[in-house]
């Protein structure tokens, strides 16, 4: 296990001049809702981004909109070159090359976790068996429970599920991966051994969007930390600057909140 | 983590684990509990002793000991023929005895049922390695059962290619019965699976066509759609093409499975989490990869029991193809009742049909509760 006082390194990590995730100018409507509102993003390969804001502030609808969970109505989204359009070629692409973790983990409770995280690298990525069960058992052992592989999803604890969730999207090798409130369906034990996993992947270079409040992870790896509200980003810096002189009253508000409860 | 619990000492103020007090399991527990815990539930259990009482003795007896088992030797040594005045009394399984082959392979030709056995054995052997045998074996199984074997029992049974023809008109019984089940449940599977997606797609039109087609199937009886299959299907087909009456009526029966199991698949796939959906997708599966991968077999599993509730009520429902003049297996044994030398035989005639019927029916039922359990895999979120 790496002491959080490892993790400090990620802080000093490389961050490229290559454009990983581009959003311009996107607007989304629910029908009448507007929750999205002229969002601007860009985001740079091996840059490890946090994304904050208070409940129904559209951090989801943002991060869903990167792999087209969620279809924008106004604006350009660009991911790893390719820009989200009606193409099925280029959505295809994109959620080949961007991973996501989500709250419930939505693992698959039919198949084994050794078969969860082999399932896409061979029917999407056509790899043969053998070789997805190594890659597979090199990410479960990433994710430090390789022991678990061929038990079924439904008999893991929580931590468990979310470590396995996270390894499987690893396992197609994606160049970004999206991280939505990972760790708030857990237990406090299990956040940590979540965040652990989390933090070794962000030192390993990986571009990482995470919607979280978890603000010490925010600041132990975070290189840029966003703020939103009522679909609008109101403020983005790093997380020194972010936690300690935040620009907005709507950030103070909120830091006061989510820091003093 | 968990270690950590375990290993706790007992010391700290922790109770020692007692075995269960002996009196909640075993028998005479049991009973206590569940048929004399109260004045009514013994004046019950009493009263429900003595209705078994009343009607299961008689009932063996007439099935068993009153019943009528072997033919007079007038018979046997051949100078009459076997009548229901030789059964004095209980069933008279003399005429199951002496009409069982055409109960079961109707007017099959009878140096020809070798050809029926022999494909009901292969159609046996496929569903057992699809369903029972060892995982490896598996795709093969499905290969032969789904393309090898439909189109040698079609042989088999039709006859041609250097066996004796055997028109369908000749064919009858339990035999009759076993094509339009088996042909109605392995095809409705993939027709239902079809129409319950087709019917969920964003596609209006693929939509509107599976809504229009489930509900019309549906919204009908069964009888009206064997009898519309017989007389509107060549309405529809060149007049030149004639087409074959037990051709039409699979038709018929195959469409009303597909519709009711359409809709028993999309009640599946209607209790999955929209988060299967969208961790699938995220990895890159595409809709079919996402569905045959993910979506299916979970729905499928949670849609067994109801599943196989349609095939069973459908199994029994073949009967209704009588109305068009086929005979199937009950009305084969109808037809018994008709013989002069075998009046009074019904009560028989039925039981050995209800029999018979209960006992595909069960194994099903069993079948899928083992199905159920084997693909149990912990719980669910
Ligand atoms: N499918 C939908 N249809 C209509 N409205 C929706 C839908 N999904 C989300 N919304 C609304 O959009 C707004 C933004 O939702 P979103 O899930 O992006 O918020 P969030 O910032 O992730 O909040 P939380 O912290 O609670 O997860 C909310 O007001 C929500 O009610
Ligand atoms: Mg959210």
């Amino acid at each position: 296990m790496t002491p959080p006082t490892h993790a400090k390194s990620a802080r000093e990590l490389e961050i490229g001049t290559d454009v990983m995730v581009e959003l311009s100018g996107v607007n989304k409507w629910y029908g009448q809702f507007h929750v999205l509102k002229d969002i601007d993003l860009t985001v740079y390969r091996g840059e490890r981004i946090v994304v904050c804001g208070p409940s129904g502030s559209g951090k989801s609808t943002m991060i869903r909109c990167i792999n087209r969970l969620e279809e924008h109505q106004r604006g350009k989204i660009v991911v790893d070159g390719v820009e989200l359009s009606h193409d099925l070629k280029h959505i295809e692409y994109v959620r080949r090359e961007v991973g996501m973790v989500f709250q419930h983990f939505n693992l698959f409770p039919h198949l084994t976790v050794l078969e969860n995280l082999t399932l896409a690298p061979i029917w999407v990525r056509k790899m043969p068996k053998k070789e997805a069960d190594a890659a597979a058992m090199h990410y479960l052992e990433r994710v430090r429970i390789p022991e678990q592989a061929h038990k079924y999803p439904g008999q893991l604890s929580g931590g468990q599920q979310q470590r396995v969730a996270i390894a499987r999207s690893l396992c197609m090798n994606p160049k970004v991966m999206l991280f939505d409130e990972p760790t708030s369906a857990l237990d406090p034990e299990m956040i940590k051994e979540v965040l652990e996993v989390m933090i070794e992947l962000a030192q390993s270079g990986m571009t990482m969007l995470c919607v979280t409040h978890e603000m010490g992870f925010a600041r132990t790896v975070a290189n840029r930390v966003i703020f939103m509200d009522f679909g609008e980003i109101i403020e983005q810096n790093t997380p020194e600057e972010f936690f300690n002189n935040p620009k907005s009253d709507r950030t103070k508000l909120f830091l006061s909140q989510i820091l003093h409860h | 983590m968990t270690d950590e619990t375990v290993s706790v000492p007992p010391s700290e103020g922790r109770k020692p684990d007692l075995p269960p007090p002996m009196s909640v399991s075993g028998p005479w527990a049991w009973m206590r509990e569940n048929l004399f815990s109260s004045p009514l539930n013994i004046a019950l259990t009493i009263l429900s002793l003595l209705l078994l009482y009343l009607i299961i003795p008689p009932l063996v007896a007439w099935a068993t000991t009153l019943a009528t088992w072997v033919f007079p030797t007038e018979v046997i040594v051949g100078d009459r023929s076997p009548r229901s005045s030789d059964c004095p009394d209980g069933a008279c399984w003399l005429f199951v005895r002496a009409r069982i082959g055409q109960f079961l392979f109707g007017f099959y030709p009878e140096p020809e049922r070798w050809r029926v056995i022999l494909s009901f054995v292969l159609g046996a052997i496929g569903i057992y390695g699809l369903l029972g045998g060892p995982a490896r074996f598996r795709k093969y199984a499905a290969i032969f059962f789904f393309v090898v074997f439909p189109i040698v029992s079609f042989w088999l049974l039709r006859g041609g290619l250097g066996l004796m023809s055997v028109p369908t008109e000749q064919w009858g019984g339990f035999m009759l019965t076993l094509v339009i089940a088996l042909v109605g449940i392995v095809l409705s599977l993939p027709f239902g699976i079809l129409l319950a997606l087709g019917r969920r797609s964003n596609l209006p039109v693929v939509h509107l066509l599976c809504v229009i087609f489930i509900e019309f199937v549906r919204g009908v009886p069964l009888i009206t759609v064997i009898f519309m299959a017989n007389i509107m299907l060549p309405l529809f087909l060149p007049p030149d093409m004639q087409v074959n009456v037990l051709l039409r009526v699979l038709v018929g029966t195959t469409a009303f499975v597909s519709a009711y199991m359409a809709e028993v698949i999309r009640g599946g796939l209607q209790a999955i989490p929209k988060g299967q959906f969208e961790g699938a997708m995220a990895l890159g599966l595409g809709y079919w990869g996402v569905m045959r991968l993910v979506i299916l077999p979970q729905a499928l599993r949670i849609s067994i029991p109801s599943i196989v509730n349609t095939f069973i009520g459908f199994f029994k429902d073949t009967t209704l193809v009588s109305m068009v003049g086929l005979y199937d297996f009950l009305n084969m044994v109808k037809t018994g009742f008709k013989d002069a030398n075998w009046v009074g035989v019904e009560i028989t005639g039925f039981a050995f049909c209800a029999a018979v019927y209960w006992v595909c029916c069960f194994s099903m039922s069993r079948y899928s509760m083992h199905l159920e359990r084997k693909l149990h895999t912990g719980h669910k979120r």
